[in-house]
């Protein structure tokens, strides 16, 4: 009988079994499957849209335009009273971005009696120009009366329209170029003196109002302050913690306490954390606003969860044979921890510590409570000083209006990418590299 | 002496008395007597006995000697100001201390012919590095010179009994090395002690949460009553000028709620079906290499830091929607750039890895003879997934998906950029609503009076989301213990 059932010939005769709706079956299927292709591809899609929009918007930040002068440092202009050998102060206050006015009128051949092409004109190189001058004449006063060639940055809307991102085709009262300094960049561009490049004020300027020359120096001092911070107290206090939950602890309502809380505080809202930084170490404790101490603390807090929960499954995954073959040859219960279990533990121990850290840098929330939006140009010296934080600066970039700073923020957000980039990286390598599975 | 100075020279004298415990220890096992310890416990012990009474010592000192100062110091401050408020005498208090800070950079001949007010010091310390505000009395001069000659005095007294105290420990730790003293017990105990006291951080934070958050809270109410706060509906704290008093605008919660609800609803609307079914395809379908390259890729998406979200939701996502709503309805932009929907999508995209890895490892910890049964009974594999697996893992899930939800109400960067500020309270998806996390950071960022209502708010918002998040995680936390050990 089986027999002739599997032969094809008998086929016609099996036509009349029964309906179990296997198409409408396999079809559903087939939906459920496209479902799930399709859910991960919006995960994917946004992924990438995301890192276009941050990428396409923010590598032209690494490149700045600048404009070569060949600047006359007039001691005309710069100390006409030529009094600089008894008031200091002079070399502090001289009009500097005259100086730079006129070697660019010069060099495009404008005459001095056209006020509003030198008015035009005066908006081609930033403002900037007044501390780099400043700086170069106090360090080296025997300068003046020497003339210089300088690299000086362009004013942020023609640095934006040196790198096309200002539409020309506006008619020109609609835009913040006008056509006579279109002319002017153009023919600076031809002639190699203006050109863009590597913006390395990005990394070092403070705040500033101008896109130009603002930058993320004071931001990536503090972000480096609070990393050290947070790495300094957490990582010992979560290990601690961590080993006492793990190896010593008995069950009691303490320890069942203390491990709700932590799961508990895991997933508490930043936000809560600077509300707590913000009545605990400002109010009560007089701590400085906007120090990195402070956002540091803040941090650590928030981060000793996340090293807990790692720091006690690298503990877990040793296996008890090692603890006991350790107590078995005389150690004791200390030794045993210190000597042995925590080695083996060390590497799943400085992974979690790693993600806990990328976490901590990329956390803004908090830091915005406890009063590190602040405009600092200086950069601070100490974690007492105020200062900014990676973050921070990209929000406060984030809320500028202007094209130029669009452009800023996305080139931080690479920045700041960059660094979480390296540091997951390097978390995912130590685990591949020293985990150990018994 | 500086405190860092008597702490490097306490550490010191601990350290000597490693050094010297060390090799005496060494020294006296040779005897008949067999060591208890290895010397280098005796070393430690020595060094814990000298260093640490010392070190708890200058910790307590400093924090005595800064109450000790102000304390004088107000009790000197004149009392012309009986009926002002206590931040004025702070401001006052931080006055003397900032001009006894610029006094103590001052040589010693200056500080001999002191200018007897406070126009003429001020040049004088700000020429010093120590910048002032221009309110300084004349009267705060002789306070800041007896502060600085009691901070003084103090300071001294307090090196000199740090250091006497790492001294006498020091001898005390180095004359009980015996043979037979359990060095390595003590040395053990306090290791412990050491271990107890870090685990106790995470208690301590929690209690510092509820009871800063309580105590501000607290203060906020008595000018607020609970019941308008709670049940008002309107968000308008007018952001009255100090001394002003009387009119103090009103602190209605339930728009802000409610917008926090609503953004965070079409959050999961967005991410729970996404994440759910990324999660099947991946535990189900996706072969190994398939789900080796997708899944780190989707938890990319979990490392990106939020503020980065919100950038993308106020210049890319916002933009588009509110250009294409123009463009579908021909010119008019129903869809506002920084409105519900904008938020709620980014914070979907936010969620998508969160969903999707926690319900790809409770879906794969569903035992494989489930799926057995049921393939082998010929469902398909969906079937076998929508009425075998998903069941069985359902608990696991909606406890996922509650400590998601408790996510996306705290989440604060996104909703800050791309949700707004206005506090409506409406149902259109397209308009602008704002959220308890974004009027938390509106209060606290701006050069306000701490003890106004205004600020006090954030507080009293802060509890709220505190409670409301951690019912949301106790919650999933039970649902998940409840149900987990049903199909094992």
């Amino acid at each position: 009988m089986t027999d002739l059932t599997l032969n094809p010939a008998s086929a016609p005769a099996r036509s009349v079994r029964r309906d179990i709706g296997l198409k409408r079956r396999y079809a559903a299927e087939r939906r459920f499957r496209i479902y799930g292709i399709a859910a991960i591809a919006v995960g994917l899609f946004f992924l990438v849209a995301l890192m276009f929009s941050v990428f396409s918007n923010g590598y032209t930040a690494f490149w700045q335009t600048e404009v070569n002068l060949t600047i006359n440092l007039d001691p005309a202009i710069i100390d006409p009273e030529n009094a600089r050998a008894t008031n200091p102060n002079v070399l502090l206050t001289a009009n500097y971005p005259i100086l730079a006015r006129n070697a660019l009128a010069e060099k495009l051949g404008v005459s001095a009696s056209d006020k509003p092409a030198i008015r035009e004109l005066g908006k081609l190189f930033s403002d900037g120009v007044r501390g780099q001058l400043r700086e170069l004449v106090v360090r080296n006063p025997a300068l003046i009366g020497t003339t210089q060639n300088i690299w000086v940055l362009t004013g942020a809307d023609i640095d934006s329209a040196f790198k096309g991102q200002i539409d020309l085709g506006v008619e020109e009262a609609r835009r913040k170029v006008s056509d006579r300094q279109v002319g002017w960049m153009n023919a600076l561009k031809d002639e190699g003196i203006m050109a863009q490049r590597f913006n390395s004020g990005l990394f070092t300027y403070g705040a500033s109002s101008r896109p130009e020359t603002s930058g993320l120096g004071v931001a990536l001092i503090g972000s480096l302050y609070m990393m050290l911070i947070v790495l300094g107290l957490s990582l010992p206090i979560g290990v601690a913690a961590s080993i006492y939950l793990e190896e010593y602890a008995k069950k009691s309502k303490l320890t069942d306490i203390i491990e709700v809380n932590i799961n508990n505080l895991a997933a508490v809202p930043s936000i809560v954390f600077g509300l707590l930084g913000l009545a605990v170490f400002i109010n009560f404790f007089h701590l400085p606003r906007s120090a990195s101490l402070v956002g540091g603390l803040v941090l650590t807090l928030m981060t000793l969860p996340t090293i807990i929960i790692a720091t006690r499954a690298a503990l877990r995954a040793v296996p008890p044979s090692i603890r006991s073959a350790a107590l078995g040859v005389g150690a004791s219960k200390t030794q045993m921890v210190f000597h042995h279990v925590l080695p083996l533990a060390a590497p799943g121990i400085l992974t979690g510590t790693i993600i806990g850290l990328a976490h901590a840098l990329g956390e803004t929330a908090p830091l915005l409570l406890i009063g590190m939006v602040a405009f600092v140009a200086n950069s601070p010296v100490t974690p007492l000083d105020p200062s900014t934080a990676l973050p921070v600066q990209i929000y406060m970039w984030a809320n500028e209006a202007e094209r130029a700073f669009v452009e800023r923020t996305s080139g931080a957000i690479i920045v700041l990418l960059l660094f979480l980039a390296v540091m997951n990286i390097t978390a995912i390598i130590l685990r591949r590299r020293f985990e150990r599975r018994w | 002496m500086s405190t860092l100075l008597v702490f490097t020279i306490v550490i010191a004298i601990a350290a000597a008395a490693y050094f010297i415990g060390s090799r005496r220890a060494a020294g006296k096992g040779d005897g008949s007597v067999k060591a208890h310890s290895l010397p280098h416990y005796h070393g430690w012990w020595a060094f814990l006995v000298s260093a640490l009474p010392a070190v708890l010592f200058i910790a307590i000192w400093a924090a005595a000697t800064s109450m000790y100062l102000e304390r004088t110091a107000i009790s000197e401050l004149p009392i012309h100001n009986e009926n002002s408020v206590i931040a004025s005498q702070s401001l006052e208090l931080g006055m003397v201390s900032g001009i006894a800070r610029g006094l103590d950079r001052l040589t010693d001949a200056e500080r001999q012919n002191l200018p007897q007010t406070f126009a003429e010091l001020r040049p004088i310390l700000s020429a010093k590095g120590v910048a002032l505000a221009t309110e300084g009395q004349d009267f705060m001069i002789p306070i800041a010179v007896e502060w600085n000659k009691n901070s003084k005095l103090a300071k001294n007294t307090g090196a000199f009994i740090a250091i006497a105290l790492a001294i006498v420990g020091a001898i005390f730790g180095l004359s009980r090395i015996q043979a037979r003293t359990r060095a390595r017990n003590n040395v053990e105990r306090i290791i412990l002690g050491a271990l107890v006291a870090a685990s106790t951080i995470a208690i301590l934070t929690t209690i510092g949460i509820i009871l800063s958050m309580l105590f501000q809270t607290l203060t906020f109410f008595q000018s607020v009553s609970p019941t308008s706060f709670f049940f008002g509906t309107v968000w308008d704290p007018r952001f009255a000028a100090a001394g002003s008093g009387g009119s103090q605008g009103q602190f209605g919660l339930i728009p802000l709620l409610a917008g926090t609800l609503y953004i965070a609803f079409v959050a999961m609307l967005f991410a729970v079906p996404i994440g759910l079914f990324a999660a099947i395809y991946m535990a189900e379908y996706a072969s190994r290499s398939v789900r080796s390259a997708v899944k780190p890729l989707l938890e990319v998406l979990a490392g990106i830091p939020t503020i980065v979200y919100g950038f993308f939701a106020l210049v890319t996502v916002g933009p588009f929607l509110r250009d294409l709503s123009a463009a579908l309805s021909g010119g008019y932009a129903f869809i506002q750039a920084q409105s519900v929907l904008t938020a709620g999508i980014v914070m979907g995209v936010m969620l998508i890895p969160f969903v999707s890895s926690l319900s790809d490892d409770i879906i794969t910890a569903v035992p494989r003879s489930l799926r057995d049964g049921s393939l082998g009974l010929g469902s398909t594999q969906s079937e076998t997934i929508r009425r075998v697996i998903l069941p069985a893992a359902l608990p696991g899930i909606v406890g996922a998906l509650l400590l998601t939800a408790s996510r996306a109400i705290g989440e604060t960067m996104i909703v800050v950029l791309a949700a707004g500020v206005a506090a409506n309270l409406n149902i259109n998806p397209f308009d602008a609503m704002t959220t308890i996390t974004v009027k938390i950071v509106n209060q606290l960022t701006g050069d306000l009076e701490f003890n106004s209502p205004q600020t006090l708010v954030a507080f009293a918002l802060g509890l709220t989301l505190f409670f409301i998040t951690l019912a949301m995680n106790v919650f999933a936390l039970y649902i998940v213990r409840k149900y987990r050990e049903q199909y094992e």
